[in-house]
């Protein structure tokens, strides 16, 4: 029973990490532009995209790595580019419809191209050596990419919080997601603190993509939707708009999911004579592990009870504008 | 006088689809047939969405959720008794019995009590769900109706003794044919129509361009939400009636995002908050859809036809964000009025500007 437990708080901060690493990026974005980029899972997914292409053409993980956040970069900054900068300032639900057109535009876009190479529409991710297998610390056993994630993920973290705190250009974010205009008049270049948002999400997304490959084993153009969708969730709970909320919410999520799923079927888990049969019965009866599936439903009734109850999040201050 | 020029307009548009319909179904053409009902189905869809969200400027992600359970709810009522025993074997007691495939002579009476009841039963969720979402704003609310949208997606996946689960739901009697989606059609325009001209759809408008401004001098601003809200769940679960009966088997996935932004991107280009620019939105992108459609079976670039339409959707929300009739109608009941000149959609100079034309508030 301990080491199941321990096994799932392994499972919680792994998936934690990647939620961090998804909503942290979003957070940024919403906190300058009050933009929700939906198109961010899609980042994730061309990452994933990208390290399979290197991988499977035959190059070591060391070089395949550069490549794929490179590439995710570049269709970061791309993306603002294109489509989010002419609509800078635009009411909130234009600028969130665009982000869906973009990320139709990104998936099919994947679609088209993976047909054109000839390539099926959902491909096995090729396990690169390092990050596949399992690894053991002390009495239990975890896949290695889950341990990998949890460090990965922290380590990122970090330097993302030295760089916002401690350099010039953190400094200028942080103005600009306080008062964009008011940063502007202080001469900060709006341009570039927003074109280095999107880099930095989408090196953090793109990191999270290769990790969230390597866990599922296969990939198809769809795979950002969810993700996006969690990492909103996390982003939500912890605050929307503000980094550190951003990370704090990714793991009370990752928690709150692995911690669900495990309480479903606890009653045919739990060791015999633990429990009296009366609460293992009532336990059976009510949290029996078929639930389990409905696990994303659970999910967004959290979401939307944290909207109506707390909908500054966790962390995050209040905004009027935002609720009747 | 005017009385009667008023209802000119309406009348032929009326007269003209009847006799268009006839001909259609006279033609036996079974692909344009097929063409009208799909866009007929996404009309209602659209000028749905429109009352939910272009009048309100509440925006809802979660339409295609009410659809889905409009689709699934009607087929288990229609599904006659002896395919209920093998298809659903499940189903509780007091629904195993209820099949609603009575016809009287040639109208299938009972397809039309379970489009009812379809509606009526979804409209009640929309209410409980809409008393407690309709209190959020701006992209809150759209994310939140997503968030509605993936439940009901889960619930239709794992509630396998009511809607088989992720197998497909077929057998489903082809009841809709063209009167049946041009009828309800017909009717979800006109109840949008006369509701934007009501004291409710005032209202709607009001609280949409400046909701402080509209409560300071006592507009309500939850009544007319929720009443947009339940109307469109109401017409959106219609629409899955029609669609489960014309499609005749279907799962899950269908309902989903794709299909959510294929309705916002008819509502966008049309325009936000104009009924008769949701008709237009729904033909131009039901038409280029489909054309496209057969570009990409010939070409095999899978993927090239939701590309345009996705590019499509970006110039018209970066360069004209009111969309094609910019808020404006095609006010069908003044066609034949005097001036009906000046009134036309692109004449920028003159004519009455309806309520809530500038789109969205700054």
């Amino acid at each position: 029973m301990g080491d199941y437990f321990l096994q799932q708080v392994v499972n919680a901060l792994s998936a934690g990490s990647l939620y961090a690493l998804m909503a942290v990026g979003l957070a940024m974005i919403f906190g300058i532009l009050r933009l929700i980029n939906f198109a961010h899972g899609d980042l994730m997914m061309i990452a994933a995209y990208l390290a399979a292409f290197s991988l499977g053409a035959g190059l070591p993980l060391q070089v395949a790595v550069p490549i794929m956040v490179a590439g995710t970069v570049l269709v970061a900054l791309l993306m603002e580019r294109i489509a989010y900068r002419p609509i800078r300032g635009a009411p909130d639900v234009a600028m969130l419809l665009t982000s869906f057109a973009v990320g139709q535009i990104l998936q099919n876009g994947t679609l088209l191209v993976t047909r054109l190479a000839d390539k099926p529409q959902q491909i096995a991710f090729p396990s690169p050596p390092g990050l596949g297998g399992v690894t053991t610390i002390g009495p239990i056993t975890v896949p290695q990419v889950n341990v990998i994630s949890f460090v990965v993920g922290t380590i990122l973290l970090a330097l993302l919080t030295i760089f916002v705190t401690r350099t010039r250009l953190g400094l200028s974010m942080r103005a600009a997601a306080e008062d964009l205009v008011a940063a502007q008049l202080m001469g900060i270049k709006v341009n570039r603190v927003v074109a280095t948002a999107f880099a930095i999400g989408g090196a953090l997304a793109s990191v999270a993509g290769l990790l969230f490959a390597v866990q599922a084993g296969q990939i198809n153009p769809y795979i950002g939707f969810t993700p996006v969708l969690k990492a909103f969730i996390a982003a939500v709970i912890g605050g929307f708009g503000s980094i550190a909320g951003a990370v704090l919410g990714g793991y009370v999520l990752g928690f709150l999911e692995v911690f669900a799923t495990a309480l479903a079927g606890i009653g045919d888990l739990l060791p015999p004579g633990s429990v009296p049969d009366p609460v293992r019965e009532f336990l059976q009866q009510w949290l029996p592990s078929s639930l389990a599936s409905y696990r994303d439903a659970f999910v967004f009734i959290a979401l939307i009870l944290v909207l109506l109850v707390r909908p500054q999040g966790i962390l995050g201050r209040r905004d009027r504008e935002d609720t009747l | 006088m005017t009385g009667e020029r008023r209802l000119a307009g309406p009348i032929v548009a009326v007269v003209a689809s009847a006799v268009l319909f006839t001909l259609l179904d006279l033609s036996g053409q079974a692909f344009w047939q097929g063409l009208v009902i799909n866009l007929a189905i996404f009309i209602i869809l659209v000028v749905a969405l429109n009352l939910t969200s272009g009048f309100t400027g509440v925006f809802s992600l979660g339409q295609i959720g009410f659809m889905a359970l409009g689709a699934y709810v009607s087929a288990i009522l229609t599904l006659p008794l002896r395919e209920k025993g093998n298809y659903l074997p499940n189903l509780p007691g007091w629904l195993a019995g209820v099949h609603l495939d009575q016809t009287v002579g040639p109208v299938p009476i009972g397809f039309l009590v379970a489009t009812l009841i379809a509606g009526l039963l979804v409209a009640a969720v929309a209410w409980l769900v809409g008393r407690v979402l309709m209190r959020l704003s701006g992209h809150f609310v759209a994310v939140a109706t997503l968030g509605f949208l993936v439940i009901v997606r889960v619930v239709l996946f794992n509630a396998d003794s009511f809607t088989r689960g992720s197998r497909t739901f077929s057998n489903v009697a082809p009841y809709t044919n063209l009167w049946w989606a041009g009828a309800w059609a017909l009717l979800a325009i006109y109840v949008v129509w006369r509701l934007k001209r009501s004291s409710f759809g005032r209202e709607m408008f009001a609280q949409r361009e400046d909701r402080v401004a509209a409560q300071a001098i006592g507009i309500r601003v939850m009544e007319p939400r929720l009443l947009a809200f339940v109307v469109g769940a109401f017409f959106s679960a219609v629409a899955g009636a029609l669609y489960a009966h014309f499609i005749t088997s279907f799962s899950p996935t269908v309902f989903y995002f794709d299909l959510t932004f294929r309705v916002i991107t008819m509502l966008v280009i049309g325009g936000m908050g104009s009924v008769s620019g949701s008709v237009v939105g729904a033909i131009a992108i039901t038409v280029l859809a489909e054309g496209l459609r057969r570009i990409e079976d010939t070409t095999l670039l899978y993927g090239m036809s939701q590309i345009i339409l996705a590019v499509i959707f970006l110039f018209i929300i970066t360069f004209r964000r009111d969309g094609l009739l910019g808020g404006r109608e095609i006010a069908l009941d003044r066609l034949f009025t005097p001036g009906w000149r000046e009134r036309l959609p692109w004449a920028r100079a003159g004519g009455t500007t309806p309520p809530g034309s500038p789109g969205q508030s700054p």
